[in-house]
């Protein structure tokens, strides 16, 4: 063959693999998959895996197969924002969801609302992640909000223990001082008071003087938000101290070792997610539970590694799925729109109904968060 | 106003608050203690100071988890073993990043030990894992009694008891024993001791090695309390410096002492503040009193600081 026609049939056969390859929609993700919150990344990826199986065993969206495109933010923003960049721009991502990280998601977001594609956030929980001020917004979340769990914080924490005078134990960065001000808002909604406001670091030894503070000012439970290691310390100094003060957490203590690191009071601190694979499952949560075993090698629910993200992901994607047959397009702005148009669905955390409207960007709901704890190196609902 | 504001957060602090925060500080001073007299060991001898004591606490706690929960080991294996690395890793500090530039009357060393003990903290990082691990309980923090209306478990009386009981050894080694008396001779003067038959390098390397087994112990009398990371003896190294230079690294005592008050001050000033204000409030205190006593609070002039 002479130059130019091997050019010919190498442009040609580039031409046949471009055609298939817009044949696919592709799905982005941009999460954390590797560091210390890789599993969180792993677990999304499962979430969005099973539900891509299931949608192409049925023959695809619009008749097209799916395709699921991942990138590393290693959490870092700026990593997390040149990933979406990319995968807008050279992989054509009909939507994109994000990771465990509300900074990173936070980078991204002027960019899907710039560019017009939707955005799933499906786990990180920062309230101006959906309320975002832009208008139109492309961003959605089926995930937990921190303004919403603070509310079933309070909510919880008055109907479980009769609690009055909660203490607040925050880490002191963006996510302590933005969940201060949602607790401040709930409490004052649920005509409470706040004993105190501590806010704790995660290089702080002995947490005992903290908690003595609240302790003298009366406190009657303490409402936690904080990640694994830095809760733990709590959790220690409390125990050191004797004190059996009820303890309702935000779901930051269950991205690490908390178990291990606290020991047996472990336990005694409830916290929120949103799906648990215990219990009676609906039809959803028996496929996609025997769909994990088939595929991942999981043997019961307690194999289940963060399960908020996997939940969260499966639901979202079907939505998302749901969105694109209504619209008839991979069009971000008819995507856009059709997420308001979607009719009931049977999910994994709940059958939704409308879930998206113009002023409601949120899948979820405080009714729809779960308290759990932590019992011998499992996360099990709380009775 | 502020400062009114303050004043009655502190006078507000009742006595059992007091109380609960000087246990926790003084526990926590203690270990600043134990490790500043690693930098003190080696600064009485050599002149210089070992910074990657931080790296070396760090290591005695990550090798104490490794030995004792990994690997299984009882305790009265792991702790050993665990401080034995220890040594020699400290040794190793001193063969390399000390030595060459001393030799040379360079002050090198400073960035030196740095520098090998960021190396260190990588290095665990990678084998051991970004995740911080938690010591199982042990009779040492399950044991406990009241004492005035105040829980202290075993290991809060364990920490000072073995700060101060090394503390007494280490005054009576050095003043007793031939090994001690050596150390004395070499940092009074280094040729008249080797003239004098003294091995000094091998003086010099064993006071490094007796720095990382007193950083190593502390590491391991701190896990229990702590987390087991890479990462957990970083701002301990710098608080045992801070305690080393407070209390003057003129004698075991002062330096001792100048620890468990930094831990003290730290934990008195969270609990009449919040934790917010510990960092600044405490290093000013530092500040303000190494202005008040430039050689330290327990030092004598003639000592030179780094």
């Amino acid at each position: 063959m002479s130059i130019p026609s091997k050019a010919l049939v190498l442009a040609a056969s580039l031409l046949v693999a471009g055609g298939v390859a817009a044949q696919d929609i592709k799905i982005g993700l941009v999460a954390a998959l590797t560091g210390a919150s890789a599993q969180s990344g792993e677990a999304i990826t499962r979430g969005l895996a099973i539900a891509i199986d299931e949608l192409n065993a049925k023959g695809g969206v619009l008749g097209r197969k799916v395709v699921l495109v991942r990138r590393d933010d290693e959490s870092s923003p700026p990593k997390g924002l040149a990933a979406a960049r990319e995968l807008i721009s050279n992989e054509k991502v009909a939507a994109l969801f994000g990771g465990i990280d509300s900074p990173v998601s936070l980078a991204i977001i002027p960019v899907v609302n710039k560019e017009k594609v939707p955005f799933m956030g499906v786990w990180a929980a920062a309230t101006n992640i959906t309320k975002n001020g832009a208008n139109p917004n492309y961003v959605f979340r089926v995930s937990a909000q921190d303004d919403l769990v603070d509310v079933k914080l309070i909510k919880y924490a008055m109907a479980t223990y009769g609690v009055k005078k909660p203490g607040l134990v925050l880490i002191n960065n963006p996510w302590g001082e933005s969940n201060e001000k949602g607790l401040k808002a709930a409490a004052e909604a649920a005509k409470i008071g706040i004993a105190g406001i501590e806010k704790i670091e995660p290089t702080d030894v002995d947490m005992t003087a903290q908690l003595t503070r609240l302790k003298n000012a009366g406190a009657d439970a303490l409402i936690l938000v904080a990640n694994a290691a830095p809760g733990a310390q709590m959790m220690k100094a409390r125990e050191r101290m004797g004190w059996k003060v009820p303890v309702v957490s935000h779901w930051g203590i269950s991205g690490g070792r908390f178990d291990e690191l606290v020991g047996p009071t472990a336990g005694e601190a409830h916290f929120v997610q949103t799906y648990s694979f215990f219990g009676t499952l609906n039809d959803t949560g028996k496929r996609v539970l025997t769909a994990m075993q088939a595929k991942y090698g999981v043997k019961t629910a307690a194999d289940v590694l963060a399960p908020v993200g996997t939940a969260n992901a499966y639901d979202a994607m079907n939505l998302i799925a749901r969105a694109i047959e209504k619209a008839k397009s991979t069009d971000g702005e008819a995507i856009r729109k059709a997420m308001y148009e979607i009719d009931d669905y049977a999910g994994l955390i709940k059958t939704y109904k409308k879930p998206f409207g113009p002023n409601d960007h949120e899948g979820l709901a405080p009714e729809d968060y779960i308290m759990v704890k932590f019992e011998g190196g499992k996360i099990v609902p709380v009775k | 106003m502020r400062g009114l504001v303050f004043s009655a957060a502190f006078f507000a602090m009742d006595l059992n608050t007091f109380f609960s925060a000087a246990v926790a500080g003084i526990g926590l001073g203690s270990m600043y203690g134990l490790t500043a007299l690693g930098f003190f060991v080696t600064y009485a001898v050599s002149g210089t100071v070992n910074f990657a004591q931080g790296s070396t606490l760090m290591l005695g706690g990550v090798l104490a988890f490794t030995f004792g929960v990994r690997l299984g080991w009882p305790m009265w294996a792991a702790a050993p073993a665990s401080l034995a690395v220890c040594a020699a890793w400290s040794a190793l500090v001193e063969a390399v990043g000390v030595r060459p530039f001393a030799r040379r009357g360079s002050e090198s060393w400073l960035l030196a030990t740095v520098a090998l003990g960021l190396i260190l903290e990588n290095i665990v990082l990678f084998s051991f894992g970004k995740d911080p691990r938690g010591m199982p309980a042990s009779f040492l923090t399950n044991t406990g009694f009241e004492a005035a209306g105040l829980r202290v478990t075993l290991l809060q009386v364990a920490i000072p008891l073995a700060g101060f009981g090394i503390a007494v050894a280490l005054n009576a080694f050095v003043g007793r024993s031939a090994a001690g008396k050596a150390m004395l001779a070499v940092a009074q003067n280094r040729d008249a001791a080797r003239l004098m038959g003294i091995n000094v390098s091998l003086v010099v390397t064993g006071a490094f090695a007796l720095s990382g087994v007193f950083a190593g112990i502390a590491g391991m009398l701190i896990a229990p309390l702590y987390t087991v990371s890479a990462g957990m003896g970083t701002l301990f190294g710098i608080k045992a410096y801070a305690a080393a230079i407070l209390g003057g690294l003129g004698n075991p005592w002062g330096v001792m002492l100048a620890g468990v008050l930094l831990g003290t001050a730290e934990s008195v000033i969270t609990a009449g503040f919040g934790s917010t204000w510990t960092q600044m409030a405490s290093f000013a205190l530092v500040i303000v009193a190494l202005a008040w006593r430039p050689h330290g609070l327990f030092g004598r002039a003639g000592v030179k600081k780094v």
